[in-house]
């Protein structure tokens, strides 16, 4: 693998940053050039997050260019439509069919988009949209707060690391305790893509 | 505020990777903690800090290694003052803040350039372009030309580590504090980081030989000092021009890019042929490798972020150069801004665009919100509806009329009540401004009564001193101090009002009500944040004193207290759609089918209860005595 350009999107508290940091550390262990950056709004708690994660032989920019992202997870819905414009065409649009509405929605104000909506917009630039039901996966599972761990898995499919290299990123960050729950989430997103990804 | 790092646990964390790794491993580090561990690596004994985005997580990482000693400062000034003393005993001090924290600590800044250092003293000032999370994205590189002292810029978290140590030995080098600038791109990126060095021992005892001359600046002494600043500048020069922080990157001859920071990577990726000088100081300039460079490539242009600091100096030199012509003077760049830039300037070919996808710009934003429960917005209500200020977002005033209260405001998440629906907040400067603003306004004449809303954190860091300015010349507005018990926005750190220290021991607190009587104030109310009649009683009867009045609104951030109790549900059969509730702004309350309803997974329960106590129509209690009501 050259490079590889990922977007990981959610809400912020979803664990997306734990993620993008994840993704990064994974590839670092593999023995790539890795630079990863967050941009946050002035919120901490339940606003927009982007995480952008370059991986290749040598990174300069943390930033990555409108038009050359080959791979979006996306832990909500509007979300994933909200960052499709950096999309590259053909890009790889793994989305957790998830709404969390934003206050404008909730009172009104503002309309949130229809499913079919979303897929138009992530279709404008690639047909490779997988909605994945993250949020039922890891409430069956018994932890919510897992999502991040199962989005991670539904995009090890299409990420060249292997699946210990993967685990050993996850565990070596998370305490022993929480080791069992998110390597099965893990094995979890890896089964769900593998069903949606036909 | 600033993404939360995991306070002390980062540092922690980080050591136990580095135990799981080897030392040999290399690691993915934010540009902050590669800037802790330069500095930790380099030997520093002393580290100080104001939290402020997106500088804090220097100090946090700093705070959990044991053989530091590491303090929130009550403010930049101090910070600044604390660590130019350590320093001056011969140990290796870093004081580090935001890009707005070095005009509070200017004043000791300036100083610490007069006297110079003993011991090595870094300065790190993170600068905001793009106003990610600060009122201003003023460029701090001036400040180094102001003080005459190097200003290092790291392109990455490897040479932010490298740039520590490199910093610490020109301090002590030259005897001059020394600036490393990062930004916000540098201080939360994380990138690949070989942290090869290894603390040193320490060094013998500390002491401070006395040196009049040098570290007492009376006027005759001061006039010793100022030339000796001038001949360290001169020094410098010579020195930058065989610095290895500065490079040059050999490329072809046509196109020569002058850059710095982390608009060298955006350069290096639109102008992937181009020959490089790499600034790692960029002040004081490298004029001769300058000139050389200048004089091997056809077309010299400078790429930097914010300000035309390196093009000015270079064209001061009478050097011929391009740069701000094309490259935006104000916010953050990216590739994509420098290759916009680049193709005005004819440098590189338009290449052929992406069409865009429409319907993103009309989707729902998400703004910044205050927290459910969050122990704020209880009495930012009562101000607004006081003031009658309260409208619905999109929606139309609820009073006929304004009234003419004033609400001066702060800095910290309650800035965020200046939205609607609270619509509380007319004034936000810079920190503490909030209080002499108000007694401006009053001493001005302004009919109405005015109001100062200010946070604890903010309260310490600089209200205190314009508060004493209104004791002294009786003013008569009232402060409202928000006390949540915590530096909030920045996520969450101490402060000298919660008793606990930076490296999270427990340490004499600071009484806000003592601190504020002990002033002479003797209209002091402490009420509790989420008891609607008491806010209300306080606000009324403060604003109606003759004298200046001080109320203290105590609860404690939603984000660190567990919930409690049932969450509050809507009874729909009570319910008469006045909307009262909405008008808190509490994420938790919500409207599907034309119905009001509280996300049970977002109320804190019986923690807050503030939509209870306003409703009028009683349709709000816990959930399991509505049992109807939890959902649309």
């Amino acid at each position: 693998m050259k490079k590889l350009d990922l977007f990981v999107t959610g809400v912020g508290g979803q664990g997306n940053i734990l993620a993008s940091d994840l993704i990064g550390e994974t590839a670092l262990a593999a023995g790539y050039d890795v630079k990863k950056t967050d941009t946050l709004g002035m919120a901490q708690r339940n606003g927009s997050v982007i995480s952008h994660v370059r991986i290749g032989t040598r990174v300069y920019s943390p930033l990555i260019k409108r038009g050359e992202v080959e791979i979006l997870l996306a832990f909500e819905k509007l979300e994933a439509a909200r960052w499709s414009d950096y999309l590259c065409p053909g890009a790889v649009a793994i989305v957790n069919n998830h709404a969390l509405p934003p206050l404008a929605v909730n009172l009104g104000v503002e309309r949130y988009p229809e499913d079919e909506e979303v897929r138009g917009i992530l279709r404008q630039r690639t047909e490779r949209v997988y909605f994945v039901d993250g949020m039922a996966r890891v409430t069956d599972l018994g932890n919510p707060r897992t999502l991040n761990i199962f989005m991670l898995g539904c995009l090890s499919h299409f990420a060249p690391f292997e699946t210990d290299a993967w685990k050993d990123s996850i565990c070596r960050r998370l305490p022993e305790r929480l080791h069992q729950v998110n390597t099965r989430a893990f094995d979890l997103g890896r089964e769900e893509i593998q069903n949606v990804h036909v | 505020m600033s993404i939360p790092a995991g306070h002390v646990a980062a540092a922690i964390c980080l050591l136990s990777c580095l135990c799981y790794n080897g030392l040999k491993m290399k690691l993915l580090l934010s540009g902050n903690e590669a800037l802790a561990w330069g500095a930790y690596h380099a030997g520093i004994l002393v580290a100080t800090a104001y939290p402020g985005t997106p500088s804090t997580e220097i100090l946090e990482t700093i705070a959990g290694f044991d053989d530091v000693y590491a303090e929130w400062s009550t403010n930049e000034k101090v910070a600044m003052e604390v660590a130019l003393g350590a320093c001056y005993t011969g140990v290796r001090s870093v004081v580090s803040m935001k890009h707005v924290g070095l005009n509070v600590a200017a004043d000791p800044f300036m100083a610490a350039s007069i006297t110079g250092v003993s011991g090595g003293l870094v300065v790190v000032c993170a600068d905001d372009p793009g106003s990610h999370s600060s009122q201003s994205e003023q460029d701090n590189r001036h400040y180094a030309r102001l003080a005459k002292v190097p200003v290092l810029e790291p392109s990455d978290s490897q040479e932010a580590y490298d740039m520590m140590s490199a910093a610490f030995d020109l301090s002590e080098q030259f005897d001059t504090p020394v600036v490393v600038r990062t930004t916000t791109r540098i201080s939360h990126s994380k990138s690949v980081v070989d942290l090869h060095r290894s603390r040193p021992a320490p060094a013998g005892e500390v002491s401070f030989p006395r040196n009049v001359t040098k570290y007492v600046m009376l006027p005759v002494n001061a006039r010793i000092r100022h030339p000796l600043v001038e001949e360290r500048l001169v020094r410098l020069r010579e020195y930058v021009e065989t610095c290895p922080l500065n490079r040059v990157e050999e490329g072809e001859r046509g196109l020569g890019v002058v850059t710095s920071g982390v608009a060298y990577q955006y350069a290096r990726e639109v102008f992937p042929n181009a020959s490089f000088l790499k600034l790692g100081v960029t002040h004081p300039l490298p004029a001769g490798m300058i000139r050389e460079f200048a004089a091997r490539v056809d077309r010299m242009v400078v790429i930097e972020e914010l300000d035309p600091f390196l093009e000015e100096g270079i064209r001061a030199m009478g050097v011929q150069v391009e740069g701000k012509s094309f490259i935006p003077l104000v916010g953050e760049l990216s590739t994509e801004v420098v290759e916009e830039g680049a193709v005005k300037a004819g440098l590189v070919p338009k290449a052929a665009a992406l069409p865009e996808v429409a319907e993103v710009s009309g989707l729902p934003k998400r703004p910044p919100l205050l927290c459910p429960g969050c122990p704020h917005t209880g009495m930012f209500f009562v101000l607004a509806t006081m003031g009658q200020r309260l409208r619905a977002p999109g929606g139309e005033p609820r009073a006929a009329r304004s009234s003419d209260m004033v609400i001066t405001g702060d800095i910290g998440c309650y800035t965020l009540a200046t939205y609607p629906p609270l619509n509380a907040m007319d004034t936000t400067a810079c920190m503490g401004a909030s209080i002499g603003q108000a007694l401006g306004m009053e001493k001005a004449g302004i009919a109405g009564k005015v109001v100062a809303v200010i946070g604890d954190s903010t309260f310490l860091h600089s209200g205190i001193t314009p508060l004493v300015d209104a004791v002294y010349n009786q003013g008569r507005i009232t402060v409202v101090i928000l006390d949540n018990g915590t530096t909030a926005m920045t996520g969450h750190q101490d402060h000298p009002g919660t008793g606990i220290s930076a490296q999270g021991r427990e340490t004499t607190r600071v009484v806000l009500e003592d601190l504020v009587r002990g002033l002479g104030i003797n209209d002091v109310r402490v009420v509790n944040a989420f008891d609607m009649k008491g806010l209300r009683a306080a606000a009324r009867s403060a604003l109606a004193s003759p004298e200046l009045s001080v109320i203290i609104v105590r609860g404690a951030c939603a984000v660190r207290v567990p919930r409690s109790g049932a969450p509050r549900a809507v009874d729909a059969d009570r319910c008469n759609r006045c909307d009262v509730c909405l008008l808190l702004g509490c994420p938790a309350i919500q409207t599907a089918g034309g119905r009001v309803y509280i996300d049970a997974s977002l109320c804190v329960g019986d923690n807050c209860t503030l939509c209870e106590q306003v409703c009028p129509q009683r349709a709000i209690a816990p959930q399991s005595a509505s049992p109807g009501g939890e959902s649309p």
